[in-house]
């Protein structure tokens, strides 16, 4: 499957892991309640949120997950965004953060400013088209994780 | 007023470009319907009952005559030649078509206008007191705030898929005219004893199916932390608030059901924590930058008495009466604030003709240094005309139609579209406006009532605020019958309540006789200068209640 990473479209090297039948090869995306259950010492480990996972569960834990991916079941549900806001500025996680569920090209933009870097974009939709959005606005008043001086100091 | 820079117009620039493509998007089916409605709510469209509607935003409700003109213009060529202006200030425009709204935003873009955040579960168009500048009981002018505060608002990354609507309000006013208690974040400009500017901040009121009285949160937010302070808020709110249940997904459930204590502690801690990240307070740079648009216009010095307005308020009772009921002091002498009213017989409430824009336009350009204010009483406002001009703008106003002399009194409601254009409402309201009215059209007895804020709401929503009319009216559907609630007793000023229900409802034919009933009883037991709020809260409501259900 292919994905966006870094602005570019990407062949994806995970997998995501719902705990049903054998253990496929290679890096695995779980759930948080998998994690804690099953043993995977020896493999990459992406941790895929929920909307209603509380961070202060795993902030201790970030150090074990190459990747965190962040749900969102449908895209009017913001949660993730500061989530995502919360892990880059807060809680100091450097790697790849990835959105997926209900993704598309609207979206993007606001992703990326909260810190995001990677995207699933929902299966039907124009992939290369979604590249275009990261450049839907190019000024943005406010600071976020992708800006650290409001607009004004940049006058 | 506010004069865009080049990064201000780039950016509403681009709006239009992305929400053509996502105009074009829906229109090839590439965007499902439930996909494309999330995307137009963002930006104003609404799909109602015949047509779809564009919600334009008029920022804290300021216009120039040259937007105006252009709102004039997008009635006549886009729409049926008129516009509706709302209870957030804002103006809409009831039947443009779907392809037409990219090209109606490249006209808005033109004068540096948009439909941004007009609706959506995102931070919505800002209010603010709309005597602002020019009031005497004036302590912080809160315009700039609230642009600094549109600005912030704009597009914020984190803050785009709310689990509800988020409306901000501003006020720096002694008195609250932006009803800031019944917003969910609340702003009340002070100065500490230092003189220095900060916010007094309430979170949690609002109106809808369960009204509440925003509640203090802070006692004195500092100007510059305002941006960092209400981003804590709404990142509280953004991780916390519910989104199991849409009715009970606005910020009021939410400092409801932690209470207030637990909500503050969080934002509290919300704050420290992006204060240590290095968040960045305001500069006082930027606070005067954008304060530097909203100074005096060249006012003349001039006499507080004008001879000429003296004279006619003498020899023309009609002037006098207007002068009387539609003008208030304003904060320099020789100036007055004048009041459009956008309420009569036969015309719904807030409803204003392209032609009446134009003239309106015509009228500030030459009285009224180019500026018009919309309220969110669904009335316009010119802020700055000499005294000695009173009589010239009165006549020009009455050709316009928007000289009844009717502000505050019961003529002046609020009232919400209704079941005529909406797909939310239970009832019609427009209709049962009209017919109040037309009933009530003695000035001579509407003067002797004094003040009554009359608001009207077809459904629950509570669009039409009636929580917090002196008398509310809500329209509700029982078995297939269109029924009207009558509330008494609210208020969305500094003392703040929600009307309450005095018992059943009545249909549209019942409704002036028991609104009749009620002013009667109101009528003989008032005392001597007392307004009917301040009668009710004496009174209570068994006066009322045993008179109107008297024959039951």
């Amino acid at each position: 499957m292919q994905i966006i990473k870094d602005k570019a479209i990407i062949e994806d090297n995970w997998t995501h892991y719902s705990g049903e039948g054998d253990l496929p090869e290679g890096n695995l995306i779980v759930s948080l309640d998998l994690w804690q259950e099953m043993d995977f010492s020896g493999r990459n480990i992406g941790l895929q949120l929920e909307p209603d996972d509380m961070l202060s569960d795993i902030k201790d834990d970030l150090h074990h997950f190459d990747l965190i991916a962040i749900n969102f079941p449908t895209f009017a549900d913001g949660r993730g965004y500061s989530m995502a806001k919360i892990l880059r500025d807060r809680l100091g996680y450097k790697k790849e953060i990835r959105a997926v569920g209900d993704i598309m090209r609207d979206q993007l933009f606001y992703l990326q400013r909260c810190g995001f870097n990677a995207y699933e974009i929902k299966s039907g939709r124009d992939i290369v088209d979604a590249l275009e959005a990261f450049d839907d606005f190019s000024i943005k008043y406010q600071t976020s994780s992708d800006e650290d001086v409001p607009l004004y100091r940049r006058r | 007023m506010y004069q865009y820079n080049e990064n201000d117009q780039q950016i509403v620039d681009e709006r239009v470009v992305q929400f053509r493509g996502q105009v074009k998007r829906r229109l090839s089916g590439e965007l499902k319907e439930d996909e494309f409605r999330i995307l137009r709510l963002q930006n104003g469209l609404y799909l109602q009952i015949q047509a779809y509607m564009l919600r334009v935003a008029v920022p804290y409700g300021l216009l120039s005559s040259r937007q105006l003109r252009m709102l004039a213009h997008i009635a006549t060529k886009y729409d049926r030649g008129y516009g509706h202006m709302t209870t957030r200030q804002n103006i809409q425009f009831n039947w443009p078509k779907l392809e037409d709204v990219p090209n109606i935003l490249d006209d808005l873009a033109s004068v540096q206008m948009h439909a941004i955040q007009t609706s959506g579960n995102c931070i919505r168009n800002i209010s603010a007191d709309q005597f602002a500048g020019v009031a005497q009981d004036e302590i912080v002018d809160p315009r700039p705030y609230a642009e600094i505060m549109r600005q912030w608002s704009t597009f914020h990354p984190e803050f785009a898929y709310l689990p509800r609507k988020f409306k901000f309000a501003f006020t720096g006013a002694a008195q609250d005219r932006a009803a800031i208690l019944f917003h969910d974040i609340g702003y009340r400009a002070v100065k500490n004893n230092a003189g220095e500017v900060g916010f007094k901040v309430y979170v949690g009121g609002g109106m809808g199916r369960t009204p509440m009285i925003g509640k203090l949160v802070n006692e004195f937010v500092p100007e510059k932390d305002l941006l960092v302070y209400t981003e804590a808020i709404m990142r509280v709110y953004n991780q916390f608030g519910r989104r199991d249940n849409k009715y009970k997904a606005r910020i009021k459930i939410l400092v409801h059901e932690l209470k207030l204590p637990k909500f503050t502690e969080l934002v509290e801690m919300e704050f420290a924590a992006l204060r240590q990240e290095g968040a960045v307070p305001l500069d006082m740079a930027e606070i005067e930058r954008v304060a530097a648009h909203f100074t005096d216009p060249d006012y003349l010095d001039l006499p507080d008495q004008s001879d000429a307005f003296n004279q006619h308020l003498q020899d023309d009772k009609d002037f006098s009466l207007w002068v009387k009921q539609n003008i208030l002091a304003h904060k320099k002498s020789g100036y007055a604030i004048v009041n459009l009213s956008l309420k009569k017989p036969g015309v719904p409430p807030g409803d204003i003709t392209d032609e009446q824009m134009l003239s309106v336009a015509d009228i500030a350009d030459d009285y009224s240094f180019g500026e018009i204010r919309s309220t969110h009483e669904q009335n316009l406002v010119f802020a700055d005309v000499r005294k000695d001009d009173l009589y010239q703008v009165w006549q020009a106003l009455k050709d316009v139609g928007f000289a009844e002399p009717n502000i505050g009194t019961l003529q002046d409601m609020i009232c919400c579209p209704g079941l005529d254009f909406c797909t939310l409402a239970n009832a019609r309201s427009i209709p049962i406006a009209d017919k109040i009215t037309t009933c009530f059209d003695d000035m001579d007895y509407l003067y002797d009532l004094g003040e009554l804020k009359l608001k009207m709401s077809g459904c629950i929503n509570a669009c039409g605020h009636h929580h917090v009319g002196h008398i509310g009216i809500l329209g509700v559907n029982k078995k297939g019958q269109e029924l009207y609630q009558i509330t008494l007793g609210g208020s969305a000023g500094d003392d703040a309540s929600i009307g309450k229900i005095i018992g059943p409802g009545f249909d549209q034919d019942e409704i002036i006789p028991a609104l009749k009933n009620i002013l009667s009883t109101y009528t003989r037991l008032r005392e001597e200068g007392e307004d009917f709020l301040a009668a009710y809260r004496r009174l209570g409501m068994s006066p009322f209640k045993e008179q109107l259900y008297a024959n039951n």
